[in-house]
């Protein structure tokens, strides 16, 4: 026994040792380069620009929390939504009717607009969890048509009585309010940003430990997973409503970005171009999300300002989504470093030839 | 101790399992039998992934059917696949210690690195299984097996396509786990001298049913075994 017993100890000073090395950051550049982008985003950039641009990155920092969410449903578990645009209106109007209804701090009403959101994304995932693939994404998109209806009905609240606080009114309407400390558009563009940092870091604390571990198992292959003893349902709907809250929480920040709110500027479209540039930008890595929100809200600002219409952006995001899906699995966030690099040795080449 | 009682298992017409009864005692067990006798069918039930027509499985006095599929690892059940399926997206640390067990913190992750220590064949905790060979996928697959006190371990052909020198080394692995581990293990291989090198009893499937069953040595040179896998006199 005592043979048995010293033999134990040894193994537990050697993964002790082992386990030492399993807490090193794992690419301690990466973590560098994301803590100085962060800090730039943070405190040179509101300086840098003007309202105008100001107003689109704001635009940014919320769509790339919605397209985190999507890319996780899809990068990392394998679930087509088209219905993310319907679940971030679900947030924002539960965010704004919470607004005019109490007097409680803003970020606390965004954590419950996250929180309802997940609730209602919930029950709508408990049937479509059980479908895959083309059904899923069927499913989802007649929820983000049905929203639309549904919204164009009940209106985004406006400060008026009864549950749905729409009074109907045109004009003198109140505007829905802002957190105290991030009244000014720069200042709100830094909260926004805070808030999506702390939505990447949960969704990187979820990829890092048990639930990252079980999705990646029922992506690749869901006997495996079931072998472990995961349980596939219950991962799949944890994987959707943590897309479904944090989503929510976007919904919040927009209510807070935009002031006022028109059911008119939420169409089904935005569903479908949300899932484009996710995969454009790469659902496999979380900067991908970042870089699908710079392609759904900076480039048409981008296109607004030069004076273009941004309805060439849709022709862009097919052929996109189209080279994506043939020649590019990972997205632009793995591809543009690969192309950047043939191109510069295609530079150096002709350099030497010449 | 593994009591199976008269399993059945019919995909439409065809009858996979025939009123297979047997026992599986202790240490480690070998399983063979021709192909389409009936072997992955039987880890499947015992998986879950295929509910039997009829039978009882017994399991150190647990009724393992009427347990929810994904919570028989939490219970002590493992299994390795024909076609090897580690998570390559991982790392080898991570593929082991996803197994669901009921150790937790400190002592689970001691548990699963002395898992990897155990399988040896130069495993590093961080790799990436991506990244890995045949035979170290192979590798993880059984340390994921051998992890969270396990107490009945299904391996289903762990040396198909391995070179011999990678099967040798897969042998003294197998051949120790009943000692690391207490656990009861059944092997299915094709590869005969994997089987006789690890294995102390063996049972022959042959369409469904099973043929013989004893000692392996003995079990190897009976007559029904021979006929079974290479075909009687008459026809040849």
């Amino acid at each position: 026994m005592t043979g048995v017993d010293t033999e134990r100890s040894a193994a537990a000073t050697v993964a002790g040792q082992r386990l030492a090395l399993l807490r090193r950051p794992e690419r301690p550049v990466h973590l560098l380069v994301t803590v100085v982008l962060v800090l730039f985003a943070l405190f040179a950039l509101p300086s840098l620009m003007s309202l105008y641009y100001t107003g689109y990155m704001t635009l940014v920092a919320i769509y790339s929390i919605v397209t985190l969410g999507l890319g996780l449903l899809v990068g990392r578990v394998g679930l087509y939504s088209l219905g993310q645009g319907a679940i971030l209106q679900i947030g924002a109007w539960t965010a704004a009717r919470l607004l005019f209804a109490t007097a409680q701090p803003f970020p606390i009403v965004i954590i419950e607009a996250g929180l309802v959101t997940m609730l209602i994304g919930g029950l709508i995932a408990l049937p479509a969890i059980r479908l895959r693939g083309l059904y899923l994404a069927l499913i989802t998109l007649m929820l983000a048509g049905a929203f639309t209806v549904v919204l164009a009905t009940v209106n985004f609240p406006n400060g008026g009585g009864g549950f749905t606080g729409y009074n109907g009114q045109q004009s003198h309407i109140p505007p829905i309010r802002r957190p105290s400390f991030a009244g000014t558009d720069a200042a709100y563009y830094r909260f926004a940003v805070v808030v999506a940092v702390i939505m990447f870091i949960l969704v990187y604390a979820h990829l890092r430990t048990r639930p990252g571990r079980a999705w990646a198992a029922i992506r690749q292959s869901e006997p495996a997973a079931l072998a472990a003893g995961i349980n596939i349902t219950f991962y799949k709907l944890w994987a959707w409503g943590l897309a479904a809250f944090i989503t929510g929480v976007a919904g919040g920040v927009l209510a807070g970005r935009d002031v006022y709110l028109y059911s008119i500027n939420f169409t089904t479209q935005d569903s479908i171009i949300l899932l484009a540039v996710a995969l454009m930008g790469g659902v496999y890595s979380l900067w991908g999300a970042v870089i699908a929100a710079l392609l759904m809200q900076l480039l048409p600002a981008f296109l607004q300002n030069l004076g273009l219409s941004y309805a060439w952006l849709y022709i862009l995001f097919g052929i996109g989504v189209l080279q994506v899906l043939t020649t590019a699995p990972a997205g632009l966030v793995d591809q543009f470093p690969k192309d950047m690099k043939k191109l510069g040795g295609l530079i150096m080449k002709l350099v030497r030839h010449a | 101790m593994l009591e199976i009682t008269d399993l059945t298992v019919r995909y439409g017409g065809v009858t996979s399992l025939d009123g297979m009864s047997l026992t599986f005692e202790k240490g480690t067990c070998g399983l063979i039998g021709p192909n389409g006798a009936g072997k992955t069918t039987f880890f499947n039930v015992l998986s879950g992934f295929v509910r039997p027509a009829s039978g009882a499985v017994r399991a150190f006095g647990a009724d393992l059917l009427t347990m929810a599929h994904y919570r028989r690892a939490r219970w002590g059940l493992r299994r390795t696949f024909q076609t090897e399926q580690a998570i390559e997206e991982l790392s080898v640390y991570d593929n082991v210690a996803m197994i669901s067990s009921s150790l937790r913190g400190g002592a689970r992750r001691a548990d699963a690195l002395a898992a990897i220590e155990f399988v040896g064949g130069g495993l590093s905790p961080l790799a990436k299984v991506g990244t890995l060979g045949a035979g170290q996928r192979r590798l993880v697959e059984v340390a994921r097996a051998v992890a969270g006190q396990p107490r009945l371990i299904l391996l289903d052909e762990p040396a198909a396509g391995l070179p011999d020198s990678e099967t040798a080394h897969l042998a003294s692995v197998i051949r120790g786990i009943p000692e690391h581990t207490g656990a009861l293990t059944v092997l299915v291989d094709h590869d005969m001298s994997l089987v006789s090198a690890v294995c102390e009893t063996t049972a022959v499937l042959d369409f469904g049913r099973l043929i013989a069953s004893g000692p392996t040595a003995a079990v190897l040179r009976d007559e029904h075994v021979m006929r079974a896998y290479l075909g009687t006199a008459e026809v040849l």
